[in-house]
């Protein structure tokens, strides 16, 4: 049946699409209320990754356990990040931000090059080769795992940012920041704790992405491409868009590397890129400004 | 303006600097010469990001889609139809503006502005080197290689001993500059700096931006192009992971940012700080016995958060002022 074959590629890149999708929230959240683009975002990501890969090497901890030691580990880094540097080019010009994070990119992936070496690195869990059966559908227990996983924590931003008091404060920063000061928001701190919120959440898309992958250095600038891609793709700003976004990509870089050929899946990524910029540029899920 | 608005004391330090540049290969040894010549490589590139960059306020971070599609379209007319680079350069240039007016067309006029522009050069980089790992008949992934000469020195095929790639390189640096510093000084240039300053301004006070902003990208790919072609020819090897990778991009843009963007010594200061210190780290590294791949791209790194936190504006701004090299506004000739 050729068709249960498309859709079981569809499904488990839907899962994988997930687990981009919430790395690419990270991107979206800091993006939308900071207004920097975190050009280290990838980097943080596969920084995630390597802790779950040396948790779980150590201790045999399950990357999914890990994934609340590495949001812990990066909201400090992306607080600390955001007070100490990013904070200070919050009012300069756009390429003078860009080119302070992709500065501290090239630091950060070649202290891990140095560190870890070149070589890929994984964690072994007990249900690696598992296959859950869901219909027709035969997916990995990995993958639906991380998926999974994936929608819970994209759920709880969604709750924090809807619901609670700190995350009304944040969207009162990103709609309109003078007035947020003018009503007594501590505007630095917001930034500050909005960058760790992004930086945690990109920490735990890694954990889980150990799941999938093995750990690179090498993967953290095309991760931080994706990320772009993705968050152009669901529109800049809007949280549900960058989910979408990234299932999208998910999916369409399973087909394409199963349909052409592996290595021009991320070809198809940026066709998807080009298109949309071309006839949608707000994104499928933004709001034209 | 007798003296491009320099002082005595620079115009002298310029003088002297251009004498040493030009009996360099009698004095150096191969090493060194090898050293200079990616110095001068990596300040001519800087110099025609720039157009697009410094003076027109347009960030690109895709610019060895330029350098590689000069690189490839020369090298190919060379390997398979014995074109010679002189010959070849021509339709290397058109392609790299070809490339330039398309990702300018769609950006400029889908308004795709600022970051997204970026991303926008990015991907087409990125399509370019997946694509070239993929067209076989400039050898894919295994890379492309050029013959290499008997050593004779033929500057027609630009074949020859290290000191003839050197004369190029330095001829294209010496040409950039001219060139940036008579279309700064032109009505064409002083419409890219309206545009970088103040778009909306300077569209209403008359200025065509889809124009200007065309017109950089041209010639900012167009002279990326040329270096391409000299990349070719001096190191007979293309691979698209190189030639084409976003590395590659940031290299390009290193010079000009370390050295002061917008600025038409900036670039070339910028390689002449950033290649010797790297070529330093690699020594003491080796000296060390220290086996670390990543120090020196993490010390560039490093360098740019330095220069981007403390000298925002570049280094040879500063130093002008402080050396007093450059006439200060107001300041009597």
């Amino acid at each position: 049946m050729p068709i249960d074959y498309y859709l079981n590629i569809a499904a488990s890149g839907l899962l994988t699409g997930l687990v981009y999708g919430l790395a690419a929230l990270g991107l979206s959240v800091i993006f939308g209320v900071v207004r920097v683009v975190n050009f280290a975002h990838g980097e943080m990501m596969v920084a995630g990754m390597y802790g779950a890969v040396l948790l779980g090497g150590w201790f045999g901890i399950d990357p999914l356990l890990s994934a609340p030691a590495m949001a812990a580990l990066l909201f400090a880094a992306g607080w600390l990040l955001q007070r100490g540097l990013v904070n200070r080019f919050v009012e300069r010009p756009e390429h003078m931000q860009f080119i302070l994070l992709l500065g501290i990119a090239t630091v950060l992936v070649n202290a891990m090059l140095m560190l870890f070496g070149p070589d890929a690195r994984n964690v072994q869990v007990p249900y690696s080769f598992d296959t859950v059966e869901i219909g027709s559908l035969l997916l990995d227990a990995v993958r639906l795992r991380a998926g999974a996983a994936a929608v819970l924590v994209a759920a709880a931003l969604f709750a924090f940012f809807r619901f609670s008091r700190t995350g009304k404060a944040i969207r009162a920063c990103a709609d309109n920041p003078l007035g947020a000061r003018v009503v007594g928001l501590n505007i630095d701190g917001l930034y500050a704790l909005t960058f760790g919120i992004g930086a945690a959440v990109v920490g735990v898309a890694g954990a889980l992405m150990t799941l999938l992958v093995d750990a690179r250095p090498q993967l953290a600038p095309e991760y931080t491409l994706l990320s772009f891609i993705i968050v152009i793709v669901g529109g800049l700003g809007s949280l549900p868009g960058a989910l979408l976004g990234g299932m999208l990509i998910g999916v369409s870089e399973a087909l394409a590397g199963f349909l052409l050929m592996p290595s021009l899946k991320s070809l198809f990524s940026y066709g998807v890129l080009i298109v949309v910029l071309l006839l949608r540029p707000q994104g499928l899920l933004g709001k034209r400004s | 303006m007798g003296t491009l608005g320099v002082t005595g004391r620079g115009l002298v330090l310029m003088v002297l600097a251009a004498l040493l540049l030009a009996v360099a290969p009698f004095v150096a040894d191969r090493y060194l010469l090898s050293v200079l010549t990616t110095v001068l490589w990596f300040a001519y590139v800087g110099q025609a990001w720039n157009v697009m960059m410094g003076f027109s306020g347009l960030l690109s971070l895709g610019h060895a889609l330029y350098v590689g599609l000069g690189a490839y379209v020369s090298a190919a007319l060379f390997v398979h139809f014995g074109i010679g680079p002189w010959a070849g350069l021509v339709p290397a240039v058109l392609a790299a503006v070809l490339a330039g007016c398309i990702i300018g067309f769609l950006g400029f006029r889908f308004g795709v502005k600022g970051v997204h522009f970026a991303l926008l050069t990015i991907a087409f980089a990125e399509v370019a080197r997946i694509g070239f790992d993929h067209i076989t008949w400039v050898g894919g992934s295994a890379g492309f290689f050029l013959p290499v000469g008997a050593g004779e020195n033929d500057l027609l095929n630009l074949r020859g001993s290290p000191t003839l790639f050197y004369y190029v390189v330095l001829g294209l640096v010496l040409g950039a500059l001219a060139l940036s510093r008579l279309l700064l000084h032109s009505r064409l240039g002083y419409q890219w700096l309206a545009v970088r300053e103040e778009p909306d301004a300077a569209e209403a006070s008359g200025v065509d931006l889809f124009r200007a902003r065309m017109t950089a990208v041209a010639v900012s790919s167009a002279l990326t192009a040329l270096g391409g072609v000299f990349q070719a020819f001096y190191f007979n090897n293309l691979f698209p992971e190189q030639v084409f990778s976003m590395g590659r991009s940031i290299e390009i843009i290193l010079p000009a940012i370390v050295g002061g963007i917008g600025t038409l010594v900036g670039p070339i200061l910028g390689a002449f700080i950033l290649t010797p210190l790297g070529e330093v780290l690699t020594f003491v590294i080796e000296a060390g016995g220290l086996d670390l791949p990543g120090l020196k791209q993490l010390f560039y790194g490093a360098a740019l958060v330095v220069i981007v936190v403390f000298r925002p504006e570049g280094v040879w701004p500063w130093l002008a002022r402080r050396l007093r090299l450059v006439r200060q506004p107001g300041e009597e000739s």
